[in-house]
């Protein structure tokens, strides 16, 4: 969008909001400590998970408050992957979370359904294919748009969510091609996932490894994972508000994903 | 004969749970080596370096020599009863909810005679196996049992009172993915537990061994995560007041020193699983445990945990891991003091490498996990304290006692 | 070593026999009992606190004071000061003591005291901390007191030499007589075999009648010269010998016999009589099977017979062997360390001629035997004296 923008555009904007011709949806997972995170072979450093301690609650500890510390990683939960958090993004500028300009934190999102296909299929790779078939229905990616993979993978109970079998969790994500195309022919603003990582639970075999993490950050871009309620999204249109803690050199940050949905329904 | 226990009913809801009482509990400093002797499950008593008598009660000098301070020796354990009495009045508020006792004067072998807590299967005139035990206020009370094991022998009232024996209790066992922890549920299933509750930790993680698990007679999977308070407590909401004993057989081995490791990740893993673990472990269920130390035939007896033996003096191979393991030393002496008005005991196994894969690249001898298991519930019979399993942790034990310095250099 | 010979007591008396009579529970301090004793002791003497120049006493719940405490308590400034905390022994102990530091010229006139209080709890506070072995290595043991360690020694007893629970019976039906004619005695009912066999039990074999009941009270007597007490006027008692042994026979394996036996040819061959000679006995009786041990020790007949001895015996003051003839500790009560001087006050009363109404007949000369401090598994201290009567 170019051109100007007054406060009363603004003004309008927020009175849509609140009488519900905007519409919020969040899209943000309940800190939890049973919550899955990511599981790498033991010998590597893990990721913590969510743990909170109670400071006091109303009690002999604090008589008229109650509060919490808590504890995790940059990745757990609901969070947003910085440019810096892989290797090829390590020398971007502006690649840490609190070096992001802030207006990144805002941008529209395509939203690509494959959850029937992932209903049948945990393993279902994303390809270029798959892409090209949605843009012939809903139109070209528009560049600087995150493209959201919709697998309804968010509404299983945690043991099927994380998929581990004896030789790696299984579940869906982007091969190699699609992440390349994506980066590379539709400039993307960043991917995000409904399932723990941003790549493929097989990933790992991919060449090369870790693809939507080896592309996205080696371009510069963003990554969100463990969104939810991606079906309450239209494929385009809807507006994202992610903005991750300002950690200094953070690689990542838990954060309250928000998706702004016109309700007339029309993308433009 | 001694009359086999029967499973306990429920609880009457409408009765008052007794509460947990002490025996007397004073002893004099020197009397306190008999407690390093009973908390091995050995039989130590003085013996005079000068002039070789075997001392009872513990003194200051020798009685034959005035040579100072005799030292506390295994020596025979054999002896012959001489006199029983069933005491039927007590001026002690535990004895006296739990009259009539024996008690009775044995002559040992070695030389002292030693009044002692009485068997139910022993007469007059009988031989006899004397032993240590550690009594309910946690101090060492020497107690007469038959030579020869005899029917139902370990559920004598009052040895019973002496032991953490599994037989009609319900125990937790905090992992149930770890092969000690699949091995012990099944030790506990089979040594009489009515129920064992296995912790599961993220339940979404498959693991080795879990449909075995799932097939051990009495073994009730439950959802407990050490590292979070918040799933302990739930556990502990849950069935808090149904737990009699606590295995905790969580793991956090990772081989590296302190300077080697970059940074400060692992380490609190370490502690998180192993120290703060222990420490939500006993917050959240030692209240109730100490509350129903004396609840009737399953009362509540004893926590044990699992320890390397490197908590004693440093291995800086394992470095980190033996600095996390030292603190649980420490804090289960805390805890011993905290449980022991409910004449709860705090049992430690200690050992040396085991038979896992954290352990894989170091050489024999190692302690296969069902060997350790074996141990802890032998430790929950006899009621012991302090046990340590394999060669390895019995020769850092033997070392450390002689001279932890050099044990520190050798190391 | 070769042992040097005993000497006499020739000269030394003692005097004024006081008992305090006892109840059952006193809220009253053990200092309250000894003012008691000393005050009936002045009373009788008509010595003033300054006439005391040697003071002995023996008390368990005294504390935190000791004799040296007491002297500023009651006003003394004695030159011979004794603290004699050996329960069943204290009697003839600090007997023995006083009559030496008088025979020696340290002291012209030795009150001794023996008091004891008894509040609702002293009894199972004194238990648990008696003693340092008590405490390691008894008391934690089922916590009977001295009723189970006694037990054990009975249980022995009886299977060593055959003894049976009518043999103790016996003695303690003999004393319940004994003690229908003293005063001072708290238990006044008759008791007859019978209800001693069917009696409660309290630690087998010893049932409700074989134990002392703990109360509050106080005995005492001077030592002075003979012819101090006869310049007073006062009823005393010659010593003809006395003996004390601890810790005898420490290889037993239980106790059996104790240490009189050790000294027994110096008690009578000082006082140069023969256990026939004697016309009453005061042994300790904190349970019948310690008093028979004495009747073997003390040479009235062979050991393990004594049980035969008592079958045989009327052991009432009426009787062909007086023994504890005012219904000892077990008819009268035991007031803590007084028990130790009960027998030695008794027997002082007995040669004097003023028992009153249990008196002996033609009482000349009298054994007083004490036996106390169960430290660990036996009792420790052992002492007797032979008394007779002043001519």
């Amino acid at each position: 969008m170019a051109g100007p923008y007054s406060p009363a555009d603004l003004l309008a904007f927020a009175g849509a909001v609140a009488s519900g011709a905007v519409r919020v949806v969040d899209l943000t997972q309940t800190l939890a400590p049973e919550f899955p995170v990511i599981v790498l072979p033991p010998e590597f450093g893990q990721a913590s998970p969510f743990r909170m301690e109670e400071i006091s609650r109303y009690d002999e500890r604090g008589p008229g408050w109650y509060w919490n510390n808590f504890t995790m990683s940059e990745h757990t939960g609901t969070h947003f992957d910085a440019p810096i958090h892989w290797i090829t993004g390590r020398d971007m500028p502006d690649a840490s979370v609190d070096t992001i300009p802030p207006a990144n934190f805002v941008a529209p999102a395509c939203v690509v359904d494959v959850s029937a296909q992932c209903a049948e299929d945990p393993d279902f790779t994303l390809n270029v294919d798959h892409l090209l078939a949605w843009e012939q229905q809903h139109g070209k990616i528009p560049k600087r748009s995150w493209v959201l993979l919709r697998t309804d993978w968010s509404k299983l109970p945690p043991r099927g969510y994380a998929n581990m079998k004896d030789d790696g969790a299984h579940t869906p994500g982007p091969s190699p091609e699609a992440m390349k195309w994506l980066v590379e022919k539709r400039d993307v603003h960043g991917f995000g996932t409904e399932t723990i990582g941003t790549d493929h639970g097989q990933a790992t075999h991919f060449n090369p490894p870790h693809p939507a993490h080896y592309y996205i950050h080696g371009a510069g871009k963003y990554g969100l994972q463990c969104l939810c309620n991606l079906d309450q999204l239209p494929p385009k249109g809807a507006v994202i508000f992610s903005a991750p803690l300002k950690i200094k050199q953070g690689s990542g940050s838990p954060l309250r994903v928000l998706a702004l949905v016109a309700t007339d329904g029309a993308a433009t | 004969m001694t009359e086999p226990l029967v499973r306990p009913k429920r609880k009457d809801p409408l009765k008052r749970t007794r509460l947990p009482l002490s025996p007397p509990g004073a002893r004099s400093r020197t009397a306190l080596g008999l407690v390093a002797a009973a908390a091995q499950g050995r039989f130590m008593l003085q013996v005079c370096r000068a002039c070789a008598k075997t001392i009872y009660p513990p003194r200051d000098a020798c009685p034959g020599c005035f040579a100072p301070a005799p030292a506390f020796c295994d020596v025979p354990d054999r002896g012959k009863l001489l006199a029983v009495t069933t005491i039927r009045t007590s001026t002690d508020a535990y004895y006296r909810e739990r009259m009539p006792w024996r008690v009775g004067t044995v002559q040992m072998d070695c030389g002292p005679s030693i009044v002692a807590h009485v068997h139910g299967d022993l007469a007059e005139g009988d031989r006899v196996t004397m032993s240590l035990k550690l009594d309910r206020s946690g101090q060492a009370a020497a107690f007469a049992l038959p030579v020869k094991e005899t029917p139902a022998m370990a559920d004598d009232k009052q040895l019973r009172e002496m032991t953490c024996d599994p037989k009609f209790r319900r125990a937790l066992v905090t992992d149930g993915r770890t092969a000690v922890g699949q091995s012990c549920a099944k030790a506990l299933s089979e040594a009489g537990c009515t129920i064992v509750f296995v912790g599961v930790s993220d339940p979404w993680k498959p693991f080795p061994g879990e449909d075995s698990l799932r097939k051990i007679p009495n073994v009730e999977i439950v959802p407990l995560d050490l590292t979070n308070s918040e799933s302990v407590n739930d556990l502990a909401a849950d069935i808090g007041g149904r737990v009699d004993i606590i295995v905790n057989t969580s793991e956090h081995v990772r081989a590296g020193g302190i300077m080697a490791r970059k940074g400060l990740v692992v380490a609190r893993e370490e502690m998180d699983i192993r120290y703060f673990g222990l420490m939500r472990l006993a917050q959240a269920f030692g209240p109730a445990l100490r509350f129903r130390g004396a609840d009737g035939v399953n009362s509540a007896t004893a926590i044990v945990n699992f320890l390397f033996v490197h908590a004693l003096a440093n291995w800086p191979e394992f470095g980190a891991y033996s600095a996390t393991e030292a603190a649980c030393l420490s804090a289960s002496h805390s805890l011993r003091a905290e449980l022991k008005p409910g004449g709860v005991k705090f049992i430690n196994i200690f050992h040396g490498p085991l038979e896992t894969d954290w352990f894989q690249e170091l050489p024999p001898p190692k302690v296969a996990p069902a060997q350790l298991v074996k141990s802890a519930v032998d430790a929950l019979k006899r009621g012991l304290e302090d046990v340590f399993v394999g060669d390895i942790a019995q020769d850092i034990r033997d070392r450390f006692l002689a001279n932890p310095k050099a044990l520190e250099r050798e190391l | 070593m070769s042992k040097r010979q005993r000497q006499s007591y020739k000269g030394v008396v003692a005097a004024a026999p006081v008992t305090i009579p006892y109840e059952r529970f006193s809220i009253h301090g053990a200092h309250w009992w000894i003012g008691r004793a000393l005050r009936a002791l002045s009373e009788q003497a008509r010595l003033k606190p300054a006439d005391i120049d040697g003071f002995s006493v023996s008390s368990f719940t005294v504390g935190p004071d000791t004799a040296i405490g007491l002297t500023q308590h009651f006003g003394l400034s004695p030159r011979f000061l004794d603290h004699v905390p050996l329960g069943g022994a204290s009697g003839v102990v600090g007997l023995r003591r006083a009559a030496r530091a008088v025979q020696a010229g340290d002291a012209d006139m030795v009150a001794c005291v023996a008091a004891d209080a008894n509040h609702v709890d002293s009894f199972r506070r004194t238990l648990s901390t008696f003693s340092r072995f008590a405490q390691d290595a008894v008391y934690p043991y089922g916590s009977g007191g001295p009723n189970a360690s006694f037990a054990l020694i009975t249980r022995d007893y009886m299977t060593r030499f055959g003894a049976t629970r009518e043999d103790f019976g016996r003695v303690c039906v003999a004393q319940r007589d004994n003690a229908l004619c003293f005063p001072h005695a708290l238990m006044k009912k008759t008791l007859t075999l019978d209800e001693y066999m069917n009696a409660r039990a309290i630690s087998d074999p010893i049932h409700l009648f074989d134990c002392v009941m703990p109360c509050a009270g106080a005995e005492a007597f001077l030592v002075c010269t003979e012819e101090r007490a006869r310049d007073l006027g006062l009823p005393f008692v010659r010593i003809l010998s006395t003996i004390e042994r601890h810790n005898a026979f420490m290889d037993d394996p239980i106790q059996y016999r104790g240490g009189w036996v050790v000294d027994l040819d110096d008690l009578y061959g000082l006082a140069a009589v023969k256990p026939a000679d004697v016309d009453l006995v005061q042994t300790y009786d904190d349970y019948p099977v310690i008093s028979l041990m004495q009747i073997e020790d003390l040479g009235f007949c062979q050991k393990g017979e004594a049980a035969a001895f008592v079958r045989d015996r009327d052991l009432t003051f009426r009787g062909d062997f007086p023994h504890n003839t005012s219904g000892g500790q077990l008819s009268v009560g035991q007031a803590g360390a007084a028990g130790g001087y009960l027998g030695l006050v008794e027997a002082m009363r007995q040669l004097c001629g003023i028992a009153g109404d249990n008196q002996v007949k033609d009482a000349n000369i009298a054994l007083v035997s004490g036996f106390g401090m169960i430290n660990y598994d036996r009792g420790l201290a052992s002492a007797a004296a032979l008394l007779a009567r002043a001519s």
